[in-house]
């Protein structure tokens, strides 16, 4: 019997429309988990590096995590992959919601799509009844919308949903899959899914999940539920209350901007506002944000609340979550909070990814006040920032006109516009827009997360540690009762947080020294690839500082759901071999030194020989040689000989 | 059967309170019940064979936590419509029987009916395993004792064999199960 998964992947082709149900190797199961782990060895065996992302040879795969569907709080994540039409490196990105675990109840680990369809059609899985459905009725429509109409087709509301807007249907580089409140917006997996032709994914599971050591395993959830409630009463002390508590940022429960909102960049991320907020604002922007946000929820079997319904006179409900509410605000230089309510609803209809969208609208008005872009690519373009938004909004996700250009992101327009506009492509790393946020001092940690974080996105690699040095007075406090360290690191961990300071010999960027500094972004990551395989939310886990789920306690409830015996060592090397897997994938695709760094302008005050010697230790810190590919032995090391063979096949190593 | 039969006695009542405001609807409740209902206990879990479900629809505001009560072979006619503050229930909603009209509060594979125990066990628990389970408070438990008449309970089993008579007739059970003997 297999536990905690099902032990099925459900293969469809598209091109041929066939369906078929696939049993899994367990042994996969001992060397990767699940989630991204399985599905980044999937895309390594079966997609070859000449495939390109739009490809009907390129696999798209919406995976379950391993603890998907069992107790386990918090465990509901989707994770999607395959290659991405901007960075063309691999591309994956994780949702919460409903539909990993009624996928996991219907039978199935992971969906896995080759091909293409003629026709727009969408996936309608029952159990073992799995059909391929025309879906020419729902094109163009909203990506909520759809998933609605969906239900109301197939006569059942406990159908869950996931699906493209018109963003994904026209491919646009940026376009995201969307399912109820959440989205997998990163990367540009809705351009993939909409290429391949499909609308939407809707599973109703019926069936049994098995947990192979139930009463362990129960008491292990009980533990995790009660220290959620414990640390709602206990928020960290001595940082902002943004980073004080656990689950996904509380963006729909709080009102405090203050951070967001002068710590980051407004506009195409370049301003800073130091003064924006003021009791005025504050006052404003709490009245609209009460008068919005309706109800406060979650996702599956998860007791955070960090998801919002989201009434506005304008639109109909929808669900929102985490910084979105501020992303367009910010990117359009608008005050207003309402506005960034109304265009958030409609951009989820469209299926676009709330991080990357506003950046290339701002760009595109940059373009045009730099006198680059002009009324003849732009005719009718309005006068007021909001309206632009709306504007560049409806030519995006349309492919009209400019919109067309746009619909690849910020790096690929800007090459396509020339006239100078190259040099207004000054927040991405690896062809995809990073957080918009410019810094004085270079933060050595966060300089090697930027230019090694596989996904190139910070705050999926980042977590665990306070952003800026404790104020003295809680430090011992904070320390004395921190059970989430890697016991091999503990001693080193515990000595930084009481040395730091924001000022002279303990301070960025020459202190934590480089091995430190290595240990700690290796923590911090290493937690994300745990999470990304077991399908635990980031929110819980590997996110926030002091997280119910840990390196000290993961290993046995892993264990205890899928009865495997992992030990915290075993699970850290599984980790790790897992960030090598997914590093394969790029590495294969062209991935060198020279992609791996942070904007230009991120930090004012650069140190170039320093980041160069800190990208040496930490290359050889991982294992990886001069050019960051990990070596013959670290890779036989991790059982992963078969990459090394064909890194020497192809003259890589 | 002795349906019918009363007796006056003490009886603790418990009460599982359902605030529907405070519903998150993140159906731990689901989830934890269906796990405590496994066999052997926490085995596996499986939402749709859980006693409590939530009638989750955010976009139209409705958060509605069920038990599952009672079976009944009848089908009802009840096409109602309830509107509170704004929002539009049907009828059916608010109700937790294992009926022929709906598949809810069924076992999936059998169609056998589901009913909520209030997760009886030995020794007790302190509270059902959904209330324990929500964090959102949408479920909490009290217990008082009340002079009661108490009907005889219909065990489980013969929930199930009531149901099955229904469906398929006193005969074919009867014959079935003399099958199944000596098959054993």
């Amino acid at each position: 019997m297999r536990y905690a998964e099902t032990g099925y992947n459900l293969e469809i082709d598209l091109s041929r429309g066939s369906i078929e149900r696939v049993e899994t190797d367990p042994r996969l199961t001992e060397l990767h988990l699940g989630g991204l782990g399985t599905s980044a060895r999937i895309l390594w065996d079966r997609v070859p590096p000449e495939v390109e992302p739009f490809s009907p040879d390129n696999l798209l795969i919406f995976s379950t995590g391993l603890l998907c569907g069992t107790p386990a709080p918090g465990a509901n994540r989707t994770i999607v992959s395959s290659f991405s039409p901007q960075t063309l490196f691999m591309a994956y990105s994780m949702m919460g919601g409903f539909w990993a675990p009624e996928l996991k109840q219907a039978g199935y680990d992971k969906v896995i799509i080759r091909g293409k369809s003629p026709r727009l059609v969408y996936l309608w899985i029952n159990n073992d009844k799995v059909e391929i459905r025309d879906a020419s009725h729902l094109k163009g429509k909203g990506a909520i919308e759809t998933a609605r109409l969906i239900r109301e087709e197939l006569k059942d509301p406990k159908i869950q949903v996931l699906a493209i807007g018109l963003a994904g249907e026209n491919r646009v580089h940026f376009a995201s899959i969307e399912h109820m409140r959440s989205s997998a917006s990163r990367l540009g997996l809705g351009a993939i899914m909409g290429d391949k032709g499909v609308k939407a994914i809707a599973v109703r599971g019926t069936k049994d999940l098995n947990i192979a050591r139930p009463a362990g395993f129960i008491e292990l959830c009980n533990g995790i539920l009660k220290y959620i409630e414990w640390r709602r009463e206990h928020p960290i002390k001595g940082v902002p209350p943004i980073l004080a508590y656990i689950g996904s940022p509380q963006e729909m429960a709080i009102h405090d901007e203050e951070w967001h909102t002068t710590g980051f960049s407004w506009g195409h991320a370049r301003h800073r506002r130091k003064d924006f907020w003021t009791e005025e604002i504050a006052k404003r922007w709490k009245e609209i944000q009460d008068s919005a946000v309706e109800r406060l929820i979650s996702c599956y079997n998860c007791p955070m609340k960090c998801g919002g319904i989201i009434r506005h006179p304008e639109l109909e409900r929808y669900m929102m979550k985490c910084y979105s509410k501020l992303t367009y605000v910010m990117a359009a230089m608008a005050d207003d909070l309402a506005f960034g309510f109304r265009i958030a609803g409609l951009a989820q209809e469209y299926g676009v990814d709330g991080f990357t969208t506003p950046q290339v609208m701002a760009f595109a008005i940059e373009l045009y006040e730099a006198g680059i872009l002009t009324d003849r690519d732009m005719p009718g373009f309005p006068s007021s920032n909001e309206e632009r938004f709306f504007w560049l909004l409806d030519k995006i996700v349309r492919r009209e006109g400019i919109g067309d250009i746009l619909a690849d992101g910020v790096y690929w327009a800007a090459r396509k516009i020339g006239k100078g506009a190259e040099a207004f492509d000054h927040n991405t790393t690896r062809k995809h827009e990073q957080m918009v946020i410019k810094l004085g001092m270079l933060n050595p940690i966060y300089y090697l997360m930027y230019a090694t974080g596989e996904k190139s996105n910070i705050t999926q690699i980042e977590g665990q540690i306070p952003q800026a040095p404790l104020p003295k007075e809680v430090r011992e406090e904070f320390v004395a009762d921190w059970p989430h360290l890697p016991r091999w690191y503990e001693k080193e961990f515990k000595e930084f947080i009481l040395k730091w300071e924001p000022r002279g010999e303990y301070a960025l960027p020459f202190y934590p020294p480089p091995d430190l500094i290595c240990k700690l972004v290796e923590w911090q990551e290493t937690m994300h690839y745990i999470d990304d395989s077991t399908g635990i939310c980031a929110g819980l886990s590997s996110f926030p500082i002091k997280p119910p789920y840990h390196i000290n306690n993961l290993p046995q409830i892993i264990s205890a759901a899928a009865g495997l015996d992992l030990d915290d060592a075993e699970l850290w090397k599984i980790a790790r071999r897992n960030r090598n897997m997914v590093r394969a994938n790029n590495i294969i695709r062209g991935l060198r030194r020279k992609d791996e760094r942070p904007p230009d302008d991120h930090w004012k005050k650069r140190f170039p020989d320093y980041e160069s010697k800190l990208q040496d230790e930490y290359y050889q810190f991982r294992g990886w040689n001069k050019e960051g590919i990990p070596t013959k032995e670290t890779l036989n090391e991790l059982g992963l000989d078969f990459v090394g063979e064909e890194f020497e096949r192809r003259g890589i190593l | 059967m002795n349906e019918g039969e009363f007796c006056k006695m003490k009886k603790k009542i418990k009460v599982i309170k359902i605030d529907a405001e405070k519903c998150n609807g993140c159906r731990a409740c689901e989830v934890i019940c269906s796990a405590f209902h496994a066999k052997p206990k926490y085995s596996s879990s499986n939402t749709a064979r859980s006693r409590i479900r939530i009638h989750f629809d955010p976009l139209r505001n409705v958060y509605i936590p069920v038990f599952s009560s009672f079976y009944t072979p009848a089908e009802c006619a009840s096409r109602n419509k309830y509107i509170i503050n704004g929002t539009e229930y049907d009828e059916c909603v608010f109700c937790g029987a294992s009926c022929p009209s709906r598949d809810l509060f069924k076992e999936p594979d059998s169609g056998l009916p589901l009913k909520c125990d209030s997760c009886e066990d030995d020794p007790p628990l302190e509270k059902p395993m959904c209330v324990q389970w929500c964090l959102a408070d949408a479920l909490t438990y009290e217990e008082r004792e009340e002079e009661a008449e108490e009907e005889v309970k219909l065990d489980e089993l013969e929930t199930g064999l009531e149901s099955l008579i229904d469906q398929f007739g006193w005969q074919k059970v009867i014959d079935t199960v003399a099958r199944l003997t000596q098959k054993d």
